[in-house]
């Protein structure tokens, strides 16, 4: 199926772009970003990250349907 | 809206007034500044950035939150995104209340809230001229070792 995702911070640094869409067989966000983070070598592990799935927190065993935009988010610092 | 973002500077007089109501008898604000130190290193400007669509989203919930616990007439929230330099305004919390206990609870708790939800990160510059995201580089280092 075709995704769309979006990184942010640490992530879109280590990815080397803000967005891109990608053909994957990743079922659930979970199995999503393991694959990317082999990819993109990304150093956060799953488990220090939150997951957005169309502009709302999701869990990471949601699964994925064709279309879905899929927002990894690192550990934040606001304020 | 009681959340939102800003790329300038933030007018806290202007965002002062939009909490004005004759029904509150106290008002408490808080204001983050950008200050030059941090975890040891000496620190020229910081860069933030947000995932603004759900970050409002979630800002707004906590807002929401805070209304119900705590009885305040207003509340906003306003946080820069972009890049700062030392001293200027990071984030800015106003509440009104009837009484001021109220409001010095609920600008407290929306502050801390908004620190720990909300989807907003922040790169660090230095002065010896490393950078890095604030708690992302450290926990990431932490991440390799097995």
């Amino acid at each position: 199926m075709h995704l769309k995702i979006q990184y942010y911070a640490i992530l879109r640094e280590q990815s080397g772009h803000s967005e891109e869409s990608i053909q994957t067989t990743a079922a659930t966000p979970q199995d999503l970003y393991a694959e990317l983070r082999i990819r993109c070598a990304f150093t956060l592990r799953h488990e220090q990250l939150k997951v957005a799935v169309n502009g709302e927190f999701a869990e990471w065993s949601l699964a994925l349907k064709e279309g879905d935009v899929v927002v990894f988010i690192p550990p934040v610092a606001g304020g | 809206m009681l959340f939102r973002f800003t790329t300038s500077a933030i007018d806290t007089d202007s965002a002062r007034r939009e909490l004005l109501d004759v029904s509150a008898g106290g008002y408490a604000s808080f204001e983050g500044w950008v200050r030059d130190y941090n975890e040891g290193q000496e620190v020229l400007r910081l860069e933030y950035e947000a995932f603004e669509a759900l970050a409002v989203k979630e800002g707004e919930r906590i807002i929401e939150q805070a209304s119900l616990q705590y009885p305040i007439k207003r509340a906003l929230c306003i946080h820069r995104v972009g890049n700062l330099n030392l001293g200027e305004i990071a984030v800015w919390v106003g509440v009104c209340a009837v009484h001021r206990g109220a409001a010095f609870d609920a600008c407290r708790h929306i502050i801390d809230a908004v620190k720990h939800r909300v989807p907003i990160w922040k790169k660090e510059h230095y002065r010896n001229g490393d950078s890095g995201w604030v708690n992302c580089e450290h926990c990431a280092a932490a991440a390799l070792t097995p």
